[in-house]
């Protein structure tokens, strides 16, 4: 078990940089994802801990030890693969004893931590099948065995469940959280999937295009983006466009086109100036619709149901508010509205966000989903 | 339906054209008469007796054998090397070593062998087994690396990099991992480079050593005296080792890969 930490590590392939001068911390016996869209540099920077890949500048420390030029196999870290890469040609047992046997386990004990690790992963007695007689779970499971059979300092996931079907997938994630848990190894978990992030993290780190965009315990990241970027990839989000009209150290005053002036505690604004222009970030589950006029303690705006995506005991509204359009999620009792409905939307100011606009050079980013 | 009737009648009439020597020559290594053709007078082994009798050609088997071995063996390891540097790693004037190794089979033979013994008349040697063992190297050579290249294309670097974390080191993860998933490649390659040199007739003639006779060399000198029937009967053994020994050995992996599962 040991901290890992990149000190501004950069990557370029050639004209491409995958990973722009990163600094993080992952903590002794945490848990942290790497979460953001496709390409953005999460197996990259994943890659470089494991030694598979030489950073382009910066340094990288496993228990403060910079490991830069210490070659994979001298590094003591479990990795795991989308692709399981179970050894073909060996069977369960003979795979999973692989590390030990670099480690210089007696035969005896090996064969012990085998079946121990084989139990961890509760799959005891396959020791005998070769990889393919195996269920893609069941093999992904062999290789989160081969990984912390060797006691590594640090376990790398390269979205190890991205090759499960649906149920398994959350099957396997509480069961791989409960395993990191008990066994208390640093990991560090890489994938592109949000709701798996906000699952399982202890702490989440997303990156957008190579750069880390914001780090921080899965409700903060959620509840407080720093980025535009952040807020609409976590999650459905909504952005209105608005200004900051008055400021002090508690409060931040906001006035909306749809919603008129509202007032947001600072912690909800921290990155806000005393003026200027500004982004109004509310969650999708956060705006409620009613007939009836706003509860009090809110600010709500006129609105129309423009179209409806009915998910069962959820609906999710897509919304006319004035001119600007906003998506609502809402557990339903009874019916849900219908299309053309007239409706009161209403928040309650201390839910949203207020962010800096992007800048108008980058992260534009993909939209949220 | 008249078109493709057509089709098939002329593709076996090819097919027969093609085989038929082959057959005449299995047939034919069992007939008893002293001339060699038809008619078949009876069944007889004594043209293989007359075989075994021969001391010059049990030499030349013994040439050729030798020789396509040890080729087998120098073929298939620079031939796995080669591969694992073209296939693993990047470096420049990667296409044009590409190129040059497959070269030698596009390459007419004769003008390979009289470029070899030129650049060893350059470098005054003398004709050698050794310098016969370096030509059919580097004729064997490129299929030695179309087929491991194409095998090693398709093992995803994965196991590799997982062995590698592990904590195998470069040499350990090669043969505790690429060389056993390579290994079926690794058969087909060597086994072709013992076939092509033990096949080889062109090249070697101009390679070898004065005295020296592989299997093929010495027909071609039988065969300027006149047929003997003996030479059927060789005709035969060189036929089942050429095409026996790569169906044994399909047959063979074959077996065990079932046996594994
Ligand atoms: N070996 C390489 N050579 C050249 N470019 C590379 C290489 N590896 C990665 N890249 C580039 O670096 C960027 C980041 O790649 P990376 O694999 O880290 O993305 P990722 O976040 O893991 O994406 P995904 O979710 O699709 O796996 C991409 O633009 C990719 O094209
Ligand atoms: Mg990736």
């Amino acid at each position: 078990m040991a901290r890992v930490e990149l000190q501004s590590v950069t990557k370029s392939f050639g004209q491409i940089t995958a990973v722009k001068k990163a600094d993080v911390v992952f903590e002794e016996g945490s848990f942290t994802t790497l979460l953001g869209p496709s390409g953005c540099g999460k197996t990259t920077i994943l890659r470089m801990i494991a030694g598979l890949e030489a950073p382009s500048a910066g340094d990288i420390l496993i228990g403060g030890r910079r490991i830069n030029d210490l070659p994979i196999h001298k590094r003591n870290l479990g990795l795991v693969f989308q692709n399981y890469a179970l050894f073909p040609h060996k069977t369960i047992g003979q795979n999973i004893a692989f590390g030990l046997k670099y480690r210089g386990v007696p035969k005896a004990e090996a064969r012990d931590k085998v079946r121990q690790a084989l139990e961890i992963v509760r799959l005891p007695g396959v020791e005998d099948r070769y990889p393919t007689q195996l269920s893609g779970g069941q093999q992904q499971r062999i290789a989160l065995a081969r990984a912390i059979v060797i006691e590594p300092d640090v376990l790398l996931l390269d979205e190890p469940l991205s090759a499960l079907d649906a149920n398994l997938r959350e099957e396997m994630r509480v069961e791989l959280k409960s395993i990191q848990h008990r066994i208390g190894v640093t990991s560090i978990f890489v994938t592109h999937d949000q709701s798996e992030a906000l699952a399982m993290s202890d702490r989440i780190v997303v990156m957008s295009a190579g750069e880390v965009q914001q780090e921080g315990a899965p409700e903060e990241v959620y509840n407080t983006p720093a980025t535009e970027f952040v807020a609409r990839f976590l999650g459905a989000a909504n952005l209105f466009d608005a200004r900051v009209t008055a400021a002090d150290d508690r409060l931040v005053e906001l006035e909306t086109a749809a919603f008129g002036r509202l007032t947001l505690p600072r912690d909800r604004a921290a990155r806000l100036g005393d003026a200027g222009p500004a982004r109004l970030v509310v969650r999708a589950e956060k705006l409620a619709l009613s007939e009836a006029a706003a509860p009090p303690g809110t600010v709500s705006a006129a609105a129309t149901v423009a179209a409806v995506d009915y998910q069962g005991q959820l609906a999710r509204y897509f919304l006319q508010i004035g001119d600007s359009q906003a998506q609502a999620i809402q557990m339903i009792d009874g019916r849900p509205y219908p299309e053309g409905a007239e409706v009161t939307v209403s928040l309650r100011p201390e839910d949203c966000t207020a962010l800096p606009p992007a800048s108008p050079d980058g992260e534009s980013g993909p939209t949220g989903r | 339906m008249r078109a493709w009737s057509w089709i098939r009648a002329y593709s076996v009439a090819v097919y027969l054209f093609m085989f038929a020597p082959v057959a005449v020559v299995l047939l034919l290594a069992f007939n008893s008469s002293q001339f060699s053709g038809f008619p078949i007078e009876g069944f007889s082994l004594r043209w293989f007796r007359r075989l075994f009798e021969n001391e010059a050609i049990m030499r030349a088997f013994e040439t050729s054998i030798t020789l396509g071995l040890l080729t087998s063996v120098c073929a298939t390891t620079l031939g796995i090397l080669a591969s694992l540097a073209l296939v693993r790693y990047r470096f420049p004037g990667k296409d044009w070593i590409t190129t040059l190794l497959i070269s030698p089979v596009l390459v007419p033979e004769t003008v390979l062998a009289v470029g070899l013994l030129i650049f060893l008349r350059y470098l005054s040697m003398p004709r050698s087994f050794l310098l016969l063992l370096l030509g059919h190297s580097i004729i064997a050579l490129p299929f030695v690396v179309l087929v491991v290249q194409a095998r090693l294309v398709g093992i995803r670097r994965d196991y590799e990099e997982a062995a590698r974390s592990l904590g195998a080191g470069p040499f350990e993860t090669f043969l505790q991992i690429t060389l056993p998933l390579l290994l079926p490649a690794v058969f087909a390659g060597a086994l072709f480079a013992f076939t092509i040199s033990f096949d080889n007739i062109t090249a070697t003639i101009f390679w070898r050593p004065a005295g020296v006779e592989t299997v093929p060399t010495q027909i071609f000198g039988m065969l300027r005296n006149s047929v003997s029937p003996e030479i059927n009967a060789l005709g035969f053994v060189m036929i089942v080792v050429t095409v026996g020994l790569p169906l044994t050995a399909g047959g063979l992996a074959r077996y065990f890969a079932r046996r594994r599962q």
